[in-house]
């Protein structure tokens, strides 16, 4: 395979727009065309990711819809709808592209328009992407599935509600330095758990999950700039290689898990991005993790390798994961804080990553992050797409 | 013929005693402390400053809860409303929102607008029970006509309460559907959605006493959010 590198990252500024659906794409595909500044090289290859537009937008082929709005024809263009991670998934495709030499240069862009509807038509949407016949038909949605993984992994592995809430008061105060966060605006431990009010405050969305467990209902727009070694040799600015991809799935319905506990598809797509890239996860310096609600930064930290099973709160308690911590997650402040246009949100994931390895993170920078990690994980854990991006210097 | 200050007094109406609404101070999730307290008349004309800024912003209906407000409040400062009463939300003294309604009768009270100029921390939620507490505990009313110009007023008050239809009975607001609080509702839903603590001390208070406004630029910004995306 030849060796693939961002070149360029940029996004919209997440949150409840007035845009237009194609009008965030562009605007996030010109911000990492920009940030790339290829000059005259030509775009080879777009590829879009997206959940719902054809349900909430009424738009389809979003693929063809963003060359003509870039002007970027006659280059090659699709769209890739892989659930909440859509993103992730459509950044392998790019991969995928210039590894096999069909393309030099691929612009993924993943966009969602979401805040367009109301919230139980938003809820809908989001949940219809769980297994029909056993789970959708019963009225389950993604906080309800959320809230049950919750109940269960808290039981077993002694976390509590203040090891949540400590994740959604770090990830609101990384949201406050990333100002393309949707939420700007930290919480306290006293104001979300143990103040009288914090029963108004932080109302029950599915015990034992709260408000302030659940990431927000987002609109926005991400984009990367993918090239070739050959391309990327002529570019300056620092080179970011993606090193590894790693994909799994899982079972649709979450209750035919041997142990729903288990991230399988996490673990089994984390292994193969660090198998792929040469690195374990010890070696990472900085990590995004797909915190839908606050319980799956912590399960999905243990399944990623990063601590052992039942051992992840601790460290959370220890501020381990803190920004200035021993490994920071979700220095963007995750989806908790930074929201979750959920085609959009795979991609976000990595421009945030590619901004640290480059040292553009600005007030949320992580003090000379070489390695960095994503989890994208779609459904509600069948489908899960990992990443490791790494920092060459030329 | 009368002289002017008697024709003034005819045009006002008469009014009932209103037990003070007494202050109290909530954590906010921000671990911010608000402090509602009930506003004076010579204090309206700050109030329609902050308010004037949010008549033209469409989003989440907030131009007509803020035309209405804004007359309800001239109306109140101007002796226009029978028994009509104020409440704010101070932040450091900052205005974070504002809620209004009038006594009806003694046994019945009417809500009319909550406006939420610091959101994302449910102060409009805490300002609106504090509404219902003071018809309810303070006023010792039986029930409170309510109705929503906005989805999210919706969803705060009739369902998460919830309130029962009165559609029968016209609410001032116009030809909304009016719904109602009885006391017994509010008394079940207490425990969840009204909070505070009494008294205010002393340092807290003392903040509250004069209503800053913020910049009319944070104000719309804070209401409408970021109009586009950030490049």
């Amino acid at each position: 395979m030849k060796p693939v590198y961002v070149a360029g990252a940029g996004m919209t500024k997440f949150g409840r727009s007035e845009w237009s659906l194609m009008k965030l794409a562009s605007v996030a595909s010109l911000a990492a065309l920009h940030h790339a500044d290829l000059g005259e090289i030509p775009v080879d290859s777009v590829v879009v990711a997206n959940m719902g537009a054809a349900r909430v937008n009424k738009q389809t082929a979003l693929g063809s819809a963003l060359v003509d709005q870039l002007a970027l024809y006659p280059a090659m263009a699709e769209a890739v709808e892989n659930g909440p991670a859509s993103g992730a998934s459509a950044f392998k495709v790019g991969c995928q592209a210039i590894a096999s030499g069909m393309a030099d240069v691929v612009l993924v862009t993943g966009v969602e328009r979401m805040r367009v509807v109301n919230g139980l038509e938003g809820t809908d949407f989001v949940a219809s992407l769980s297994q029909p016949d056993v789970e959708y038909i019963y009225g389950v949605t993604l906080p309800s599935l959320a809230g049950m993984f919750a109940r269960l992994f808290m039981d077993r592995f002694g976390v509590e509600r203040k090891h949540l809430a400590m994740i959604a008061i770090k990830n609101h105060e990384n949201g406050t330095k990333n100002p393309y966060a949707h939420i700007q605006q930290t919480v306290t431990m006293e104001g979300i758990l143990t103040a009288p009010e914090a029963v108004v405050n932080n109302p029950p969305i599915a015990e034992p999950l709260h408000l302030f467990d659940c990431c927000p209902v987002s609109d926005g727009a991400a984009s990367v700039v993918l090239v070739s070694g050959e391309v990327a040799a002529r570019l300056g600015g620092p080179r970011v290689r993606v090193a590894g991809i790693g994909q799994a799935t899982d079972t649709h319905a979450v209750h035919e898990r041997e142990d729903p506990t288990d991230l399988k598809a996490v673990r089994i797509a984390s292994e193969k991005a660090f198998s792929m890239a040469g690195v374990k996860p010890d070696g990472v310096d900085v990590v995004e993790l797909h915190d839908a609600f606050t319980i799956l930064e912590i399960a999905e930290s243990e399944a990623s390798g990063f601590f052992e099973r039942g051992e992840a709160h601790g460290a959370v308690e220890r501020g381990e994961t803190r920004l200035e911590g021993r490994l920071p997650i979700n220095p963007s402040g995750g989806l908790k804080a930074k929201g979750h246009p959920v085609g959009a949100t795979g991609v976000a994931q990595l421009v945030e990553l590619v901004w640290q390895l480059r040292g553009e993170a600005e007030a949320r920078q992580v003090r000379d992050a070489k390695v960095a990690y994503a989890c994208n994980f779609g459904g509600f854990g069948n489908n899960v797409v990992a990443t490791v991006l790494r920092r060459e210097e030329k | 013929m009368a002289n002017i200050s008697e024709l003034e007094a005819s045009l006002r109406p008469p009014a009932m005693d209103m037990p003070p609404y007494p202050p109290k101070v909530i954590t906010l999730a921000s671990g911010e402390e608000m402090v509602v307290r009930e506003v004076e008349r010579d204090e309206v004309p700050i109030l329609l400053e902050a308010i004037y800024a949010l008549l033209w912003v469409e989003r989440d209906f907030y131009d007509i809860v803020a035309a209405r407000l804004f007359g309800e409040l001239l109306a109140y400062k101007r002796y226009r409303v029978k028994d009509e009463y104020v409440l704010v939300g101070l932040i450091d003294g900052v205005l974070a929102g504002m809620v209004n309604g009038r006594l009806v009768d003694g046994k019945t009270g009417m809500s009319y607008h909550t406006l939420t100029i610091r959101r994302g921390l449910r102060v409009g939620s805490h300002l609106f029970a504090a509404k219902m507490e003071y018809h309810i505990e303070h006023c010792g009313q039986e029930e409170v006509l309510i109705v929503a110009e906005s989805p999210i007023g919706f969803r705060r008050w009739m369902i998460e309460y919830p309130l029962e239809k009165r559609f029968e009975v016209q609410h001032e607001l116009g030809g909304v559907p009016s719904w109602v609080l009885p006391s017994q509702t509010y008394y079940n839903a207490k425990p969840r959605l009204v909070a505070g603590r009494r008294p205010v001390p002393d340092e807290l208070m003392h903040g509250a006493e004069t209503i800053v406004l913020p910049a009319e630029e944070i104000v719309v910004r804070q209401v409408a959010g970021e109009k586009e995306g950030k490049e």
